[in-house]
This record gives C-alpha cells, sequence and structure tokens, in this order.
C-alpha cells in the first residue's frame, strides 16, 4: 500500500507550519515536520479536509487541468457529477450545464446522475439477494471505502459490490462513444470525470481492490465552473441532453442515495466524524434493524467536497428547486432487467486489511511500546497544544516511542526543566 | 513481559449519551496492539453491555482492561444495587432496565448472556446493596 497515490499535495513556500490541518485530520495522518506539514501518505484517506481547512491555501488538490485535457485530440466525453448543477445560481434547466460542456470542448456529455438512477435501481435488487450482510454500506464515497478497508475489517463485507455512478457512466459512455464511432479504439477515447472531491481522484489512479478504473482523468468541479460560466446561457437555447431525474440528481446530497430505495430503513451520516461514529457502532454490531447505511464523508455529501465553488447548503438548496419539476426517474428498468445486476457493474475483490495502527508485528513488542507510550503520555502536560508537531500528546508520546519524534519535542515539558534548572541553580549561588 | 498493559477508564453514569464511549478506546488500543479483528470484536462487543448494564443499572463505575500476552482480561465494578439473582439475570431476555432506556433499544436482556457468549470466561461477584463486580477473560491464540 505504499505505492497508494494520494491526491492532496502541499505548496512548500505557503505552509506556515500553524497547526490546523494537524487538528483537524480525522485519521491523525499529519505532523508538522521542520516547520511544514507532513503527510503520513499510509493513513491518509483523502477526505479533503486539510485542503478546506487550510487558511494558506498551501493544502491542494491534485487533478488533472481542463485546458491541458481540452488540448488532446482524443474524443473527449464529459460525466459531470450532480454537484455540478447546484453551483450556478437560477440554473432552470441542466441541459444548459450539459450544452456549456459540449460548447467548451468536449465530444459527448455522459450524467453521472442518469448513472446514479441505474445504480438506485440496481440497489434494490441487491438488498433482495439472500445471504448478503446487512445492513448494506453504499460503495459510492471512496473515501469511506478506505477508511472502512484501513480501519473497520469485520464491516468490509457489508460494502455494497456494485460500482459507484461515476464507473457505470465512465462504461455506459465508453459503449456510446465506440457504438456512435466505430472507427474510435480504446486508447482514442479520453473519459473525464468532474469531480466534487479529491477523493474521487485518488480512487480513480489507486483503483478498489483489483478493480482499475475506467477513467481516465479527473477534473475539479471548480476548475470546469469557471469556463462554463463563460460559454453558458449566451441566448442560445441547449440540446435536450440531460436524462435524469429526482433521484439522480439527489445523489448529490446527503440521504439522496438511501432514499431513492423506497425502503425506510436506512440511516444517513455525513461528516467523516459521524460516519467514524456509525462505523464504530455498526461495528459493534448494535444498530439493529437497518437495511442500508448511506456513508458520505463530507458535511452536506458531495456538494460539501474540496473542490467545489459553492457553500454546499446553497448547492443544496438550488438542486432542490432544479429537480423540482423533473419526473422521479428517467431510467425505468423492465421487470426482467430488475432481476438481475449486470456483472460488469459489479466488483468482487474488497481490498486487505492494513492495519496502519499497529504499533509493531509483534505482539509482544507492541505490549511493550505500550506500556512505554502510557508512562510518556501520563508524563506529558496533557494540553494537546500541537507544538512538538504532533496532533495531541497522547500521538506525541507514540511518535516518540516508534522513533518518529525526539523526546525533547516538547515545550512545555522543556520549559519545565529548564525552570527546575534556573532554581537549583539560583539557590546553589545562595549558599 | 509478564505484566499486563493496563487500560483504565471510568464509566460516567450521569450522562447516558456518552455510554459506550470506554468500549471505542479499548477498541482504537487493542488496533494500536496489533490484536486480530475478530479478538477485538468480541472484547468491544463484551465490554460495551457491561458498560452500559452500569450506566443503566448501576450509575457508571470503573472498567479495567489488562492486556497480556496470552489473554485480555476486563474487570468491570461498579456500586450499584448488585444482582438479586445471578442466574436469572444470565437468562437470555431476562431485564430489570426501566422503561426510559427501553425505548432506546437497550433493555433487551441480552448483556450478560452476550458478555458471557463472547468471551472464554465470565465470573459475576455481587452483592445485593453493595454492588457487581464481572471479571471476562478473553484468551490469545
Amino acid at each position: 500500500m505504499n505505492s497508494y497515490e494520494h491526491s492532496v499535495s502541499l505548496d512548500l513556500s505557503r505552509c506556515t507550519g500553524c497547526t490546523t490541518c494537524l487538528k483537524h485530520c480525522p485519521t491523525e495522518a499529519i505532523r508538522i515536520v521542520d516547520g511544514h506539514a507532513r503527510i503520513n501518505t499510509g493513513r491518509c484517506i483523502d477526505c479533503g479536509i486539510c485542503i478546506k481547512i487550510c487558511q494558506n491555501k498551501a493544502k491542494k488538490a491534485t487533478y488533472s487541468r481542463l485546458d491541458k485535457v481540452l488540448k488532446t485530440t482524443k474524443y473527449k466525453i464529459a460525466l459531470p457529477a450532480p454537484t455540478l448543477y447546484g453551483q450556478f445560481e437560477d440554473l432552470e434547466d441542466v441541459d444548459y450545464v450539459l450544452q456549456g460542456l459540449k460548447d467548451i470542448g468536449f465530444d459527448d456529455v455522459f450524467e453521472v446522475s442518469k448513472a446514479a438512477e441505474l445504480v438506485s435501481a440496481y440497489t434494490r435488487t441487491y438488498l433482495k439477494t439472500v445471504g448478503i450482510p446487512k445492513p448494506v454500506i453504499n460503495s459510492a464515497c471512496p473515501v469511506v471505502l478506505r477508511l472502512i478497508s484501513l480501519r473497520y475489517p469485520t464491516l468490509k463485507e457489508h460494502i455494497m459490490q456494485i460500482l459507484p455512478p461515476m464507473e457505470i457512466a465512465a462504461k455506459l459512455a465508453l459503449e456510446r462513444a465506440m457504438k456512435e464511432h466505430p472507427e474510435l479504439k480504446r486508447e482514442d477515447i479520453c473519459v473525464c470525470f468532474i469531480s466534487p472531491c479529491p477523493g474521487k481522484v485518488s480512487y480513480v489512479r489507486n483503483g478498489f481492490g483489483d478493480y482499475q478504473s475506467e477513467v481516465d482523468e479527473v477534473l475539479s468541479i471548480s476548475d470546469v465552473y469557471f469556463s462554463l460560466i463563460n460559454v453558458m446561457r449566451r441566448g442560445k437555447e441547449p440540446e435536450n441532453l440531460s436524462q435524469s431525474g429526482m433521484i439522480g440528481i439527489s445523489w448529490a446530497t446527503t440521504g439522496g442515495e438511501a432514499s431513492a430505495l423506497f425502503n425506510d430503513k436506512y440511516l444517513a451520516a455525513d461528516g467523516i466524524e459521524n460516519v467514524n461514529r456509525v462505523l464504530e457502532q455498526l461495528d459493534n454490531g448494535n444498530i439493529a434493524g437497518l437495511e442500508f447505511v448511506e456513508l458520505n464523508a463530507c458535511p452536506g455529501g458531495c456538494v460539501g467536497g474540496a473542490m467545489v465553488v459553492e457553500n454546499p447548503f446553497v448547492a443544496k438548496a438550488r438542486l432542490q428547486t432544479l429537480r423540482r419539476y423533473l419526473p422521479v426517474s428517467q431510467t425505468l428498468l423492465s421487470e426482467s432487467e430488475r432481476d438481475y445486476i449486470p456483472e460488469d457493474y459489479c466488483f468482487d475483490e474488497l481490498p486487505t486489511y492494513m492495519p496502519i495502527q499497529r504499533l509493531s508485528t509483534n505482539f509482544g513488542e507492541s505490549l511493550r511500546m505500550m506500556a512505554v507510550i502510557q508512562k510518556l503520555a501520563d508524563a506529558l502536560p496533557g494540553i494537546d497544544c500541537g507544538a512538538c508537531g504532533a496532533p495531541n500528546c497522547r500521538a506525541f508520546a507514540e511518535d516518540v516511542v516508534c522513533g518518529r519524534a525526539a523526546e525533547d519535542g516538547c515545550v512545555i515539558l522543556r520549559n519545565q526543566q529548564l525552570e527546575t534548572l534556573l532554581k537549583t541553580k539560583e539557590e546553589e549561588s545562595k549558599q | 513481559m509478564n505484566e499486563a498493559v493496563r487500560f483504565h477508564y471510568l464509566v460516567d453514569g450521569e450522562d447516558f449519551s456518552s455510554a459506550g464511549q470506554a468500549s471505542v478506546q479499548v477498541k482504537k488500543n487493542l488496533r494500536r496492539l496489533g490484536i486480530p479483528p475478530e479478538v477485538i470484536r468480541k472484547i468491544s462487543i463484551a465490554m460495551y453491555e457491561g458498560e452500559i448494564n452500569m450506566v443503566i443499572h448501576a450509575d457508571g463505575g470503573e472498567a479495567e482492561v489488562l492486556v497480556y500476552e496470552d489473554r485480555i482480561v476486563m474487570i468491570l465494578t461498579d456500586r450499584g444495587p448488585g444482582i438479586a439473582d445471578v442466574e436469572k439475570a444470565m437468562q437470555e431476555g431476562y431485564s430489570t432496565a426501566p422503561d426510559n432506556v427501553r425505548s432506546l433499544g437497550f433493555g433487551a436482556g441480552m448483556g450478560l448472556p452476550n458478555m458471557k457468549r463472547y468471551t472464554d470466561d465470565m465470573k459475576i461477584e455481587s452483592v445485593v446493596g453493595e454492588g457487581t463486580t464481572i471479571t471476562m477473560t478473553v484468551l490469545l491464540a
């Protein structure tokens, strides 16, 4: 897993080494070393909180640049996430956005919300599968998937084995392109997902389990937004392009995926802290009677991602207006289609558990280290100031014992030692 | 190393919404020690049930978790009303939990039976009017 590619980068010239990201990282993956933030890649889950929280804009999401992508001679397909629609003020129709994407240079557009409606329909079938562990946990948020594979091994089997809408959109878009343009080969096509979050960038780069993504480039909603507003609504009526309904668009916000199942035995939680709490409780087996659990790492759902422009609550309100007069779903499956989930819409290999928190591979050694950590933690001031570069005193104690930090890194302890030293010197000189 | 690593938790009886916190902490620490996930799951369920019991019936108490190389021992101590009939309390479905916690889904009478099920050994010492101490052991293979 050392080769895992993340999607958060640091601009050293902007990072002041303040403790803001350090304190907010949900997996304690950040340390301040030599005056700059450093990410432990084994622990990072690409949630993007450090990007959102950095006041100096030193943390950046890495994604493919739109101008670069548009320059390729390949057949370019845009896969807009439904969150994109919530970025525009007074948007009357999704078609304006889709037309805009074509106008800025994409050869085709395939809505991820359309694929989401398909996933919703198949999830209803999936829930009826005999013998699957309940509740089923959604597979759409890549950050949650990574969190489960790093921390909650016993819940792995609960993850729904249907691919996320982005992947199904990519497959369907590719099929359409090759059918309409038989001269195209796979390598002549560039599938571009327009993403609200860096989590998807990592997902596309690394795959999930043994599954490799069909998406070629991941673009940022904020980047695409600024190009779109230049071309949208120049008096021109757009083509009828949109093929998604209420359900597809609702996937952008928390509860959208779950409520599309027409089954009230669900739970929907958002924000990494809440997600962790739910996972803990599920892990203990004490949430009874649930069929489906929808977890989204960002507050409010995908609208709260780190690569969006608009405040998530504003985006949510806009999406509510936008979907108001749309049909419930525009993707309807016949009864026989509903019975069977196509195999290529599923993944079967779940990633292996990575015990990132383990102190040592030898249990006896772990015990010995834990005893030393406890002793050191008791001696530390316990105010969790972060000045040593670790998020709290316990983490610092662990860093010291694991050889990642020096014991004299604690400013308060050093201060106390200095004071005692001064006192003894004073007393010595009095005598 | 024969000495155990010891974790100590105070279980607050005043605030019902914080019940279950010790179990979460234990889980975190056991992960650091590299205990297999299946074993952690058993321990955290047994701990959780014990913790909830202390909050519901005894206004809280203390939990001590000792990790040895070959076993993990959990000792839960409270100064609550004690258990009048231990045998009856061990029956599945028997509960003396009040209605206000039943509405939250507790009080199904599965606490003690689950604690026994998920551990290799469980000992209950209880004196009516004085309190209860439950010692649970999970063996590490």
